[in-house]
């Protein structure tokens, strides 16, 4: 957990009620700043089985297996944790999976530590050529239209799709000694 | 040792409504060989990930039994999701490992249990209610049990021959692995 990071923004909220209306039962994720208001909405739900990952790629399979249950999923992680699926996706490709992902953006927008830059640079990308729509967002009041129409297109229509939520939306972290 | 085929075909007599995922390479025709079924998840490919496909799977089913039947070095690939399953705890959710020590399907390289890397202890160490590893025809029945009815999350290591079969290839189509299962699944 980041105290340097603003959970007291509420556009979290927005994405975990558009969960519950979506019918959104399981929800992967390693530990996250950006995600942490999120993901604490998760973990208090009884509803939601909310899976604590070592590495994002187990959440690739667990969406399959919970999509092969019948059950909806949630994948949320950050964008270096987006290189790390790559090879997982052709999961979700070659079987038509719908998958959906929520991304913390890092290495974009005053970002302090170079070591995020380069996949933070390649994140929307990669998700373009392993087969996802993207959708992206950078200003609080566009949450709750994006990832209602992203909810959407992944279930009902029945694809993969993933939302950067920029760094400037999450806010740029704050580097101190 | 084991003998693979006997050992999966065994696992899966009178099955009722066991989900199973293989993992890919040998496993998948191991299971393919025991008598293609409607609920059997082939992987072909995503090596790592078949645990985890059987974690979200035994998730969105607590009702139903889950076993993923893979190899030792599709399992090495994946040992984070050991601990992730540990966390979670599925009562419905057994691992079974066919483990050669070797890659069979790139030439029989050593896999890192072939260096005395143990699998069934890092199960234990990951909380699995039950972790055993098996070497011989006279511990099948008791695994057979454990499989079908112990209380999960549960690991069985199988050290089986390592040898090349002849393989029984299922489809590669993943949408039609996919929605076949689906299709079973909504009848049960």
């Amino acid at each position: 957990m980041d105290p340097l990071v603003d959970n007291a923004a509420t556009w979290p909220d927005a994405i975990y009620a558009h969960f519950k209306r979506a019918g959104i039962r399981q929800v992967g994720y390693v530990p996250d700043a950006g995600h942490t208001r999120l993901i604490q909405r998760c973990i208090d739900d009884p509803e939601i089985a909310d899976v604590v990952l070592t590495t994002e790629e187990e959440g690739v399979g667990l969406a399959a297996g919970a999509a092969l249950g019948g059950m909806r999923a949630a994948l949320l992680m950050q964008s270096s944790g987006v290189g790390n699926c790559i090879n997982m996706f052709s999961l979700i490709k070659n079987c038509g999976f719908p998958c959906l992902v929520l991304v913390t953006m890092r290495g974009e927008f005053g970002e302090f530590n170079p070591w995020q830059i380069p996949m933070g640079a390649i994140t929307e990308e990669s998700f373009k050529l392993a087969g996802f729509l993207t959708y992206r967002i950078d200003h609080p009041d566009d949450v709750d239209d994006v990832v209602g129409a992203a909810c959407d297109m992944a279930f009902d229509g029945n694809v993969a799709i993933a939302v950067l939520l920029s760094q400037r939306l999450i806010g740029r972290k704050v580097w101190s000694k | 040792m084991l003998d693979r085929r006997e050992l999966v075909k065994e696992l899966l007599v009178e099955r009722d409504g066991l989900l199973v995922v293989s993992g890919l390479g040998a496993p998948t025709y191991d299971v393919a060989a025991a008598g293609d079924h409607p609920l059997n998840f082939y992987l072909w490919g995503a090596m790592g990930s078949a645990a985890m496909i059987g974690l979200g799977l035994a998730l969105a089913r607590p009702h139903a039994r889950v076993a993923v039947i893979t190899g030792d070095g599709e399992m090495l690939m994946g040992l984070g999701s050991l601990a992730t399953i540990g966390v979670k705890q599925p009562h419905n959710l057994v691992l079974v490992v066919l483990d050669n020590r070797h890659y069979g399907e790139t030439g029989m390289q050593a896999s890192h249990t072939n260096s005395g890397i143990d699998l069934t202890a890092i199960a234990k160490a990951c909380r699995f209610a039950e972790a055993r590893a098996i070497s011989s025809e006279a511990e099948l029945g008791g695994v057979r049990r454990l499989l079908h009815a112990g209380a999960g999350p549960i690991f069985i290591q199988a050290q089986v021959e390592a040898e090349n079969l002849p393989r029984v290839l299922p489809t590669r189509d993943g949408n039609e692995i996919r929605v076949r299962f689906m299709q079973a699944l909504a009848k049960i």
